[in-house]
């Protein structure tokens, strides 16, 4: 373990908030890609589904 | 092996449906395994201290954003050469992880540039020509979003694809061309890298999870625009009788 402390790791040696800002951020858009497509998949399912089932046979 | 076999949207939809859990498991492998390496066996920069880890999601980052652009300027040219509807729908898949990873590379180049540079933002040559990439991304994702009809939809963005790619090269050899502040590349292909051999191989493994990460969600985003394109054939109405 290179860190004293977790506190130390959280700190980052004062650029905690460079650091994990950072990584923080690629994580949320990371998450928030993933759900988005994953929405899109169901929805653009769902839609066409519906249409299907609305045709006159 | 039959490249048109491939290249057809019904053999694409079940094997990218196949490929989509081994990427993400990979990726999900790599992160972690990069994520331990870039934490807790990366030591500390003599220089920069400990703010010198975001060179972890900076760089890789950053090759996606241009990487990305290339392959989905690759296949706008494949599009448009030979038409094939394929190429179009990979094109527009991967533009969000793209722009993604463009807004990354941007953001966190911002909160190094604050601690080592005392700014933010400065317009020098890279950062402001990886800002225009961004804004191609944009645009690209705007224009195919402006165009109703499909084809000519594909064919517009394609086209402006193209015609941005010029902009990765130039973002590439910014740092050689002009007196940027920020920094030369610390690896490339023709010298030894400037830095550690672990913290080298950190950025790389991060760089292989990102490139799965692209991979598996430009492939789940191609599979909804193919059941969108191919709605009318008898394979995908077959397809939504069953579950998603």
């Amino acid at each position: 373990m290179i860190w004293e402390s977790w506190d130390a790791f959280w700190k980052m040696g004062g650029y905690g908030l460079y650091v994990w800002g950072s990584f923080g951020m690629t994580l949320i858009c990371i998450a928030g890609e993933i759900w988005l497509v994953r929405r899109h998949r169901l929805q653009t399912w769902q839609r066409l589904k519906r249409m299907k089932e609305w045709e006159p046979k | 092996m039959n490249l048109y076999y491939y290249a057809s949207p019904s053999t694409f939809y079940p094997l990218a449906g196949k490929l989509i859990p081994l990427f993400s498991a990979l990726a999900f492998i790599l992160a972690v395994v990069g994520l331990y390496i870039s934490f807790f066996v990366a030591p500390t920069d003599f220089q920069q201290g400990e703010g010198y880890r975001i060179i972890f999601i900076h760089v890789p980052a950053a090759w996606m954003s241009m990487f990305i652009y290339v392959v989905m300027a690759f296949w706008s040219a494949i599009g448009l050469a030979w038409n094939t509807r394929l190429s179009f729908i990979m094109a527009r898949a991967l533009a969000p992880t793209g722009a993604m990873f463009t807004f990354v590379a941007l953001w966190t180049g911002a909160f190094w540039g604050k601690p080592m540079w005392g700014a933010w933002w400065v317009w020098d040559a890279r950062l402001t020509s990886e800002l225009i990439l961004f804004f191609l991304y944009v645009g690209v994702m705007a224009l195919q979003a402006a165009i109703d009809d499909p084809r000519r939809s594909d064919r517009a963005g394609a086209l402006l694809n193209l015609v941005g790619v010029i902009n990765v090269p130039i973002i590439y050899f910014s740092v050689k061309w002009w007196n940027t502040l920020h920094q030369g590349s610390s690896v490339s292909l023709t010298r030894a890298p400037s830095m550690a051999h672990i913290m080298l191989w950190a950025m790389l493994v991060m760089a292989l999870a990102a490139w799965m990460y692209a991979i598996a969600v430009a492939l789940v985003r191609a599979r909804s625009l193919v059941l969108e394109r191919e709605r009318q054939t008898d394979w995908v109405r077959a397809l939504l009788e069953g579950k998603p």
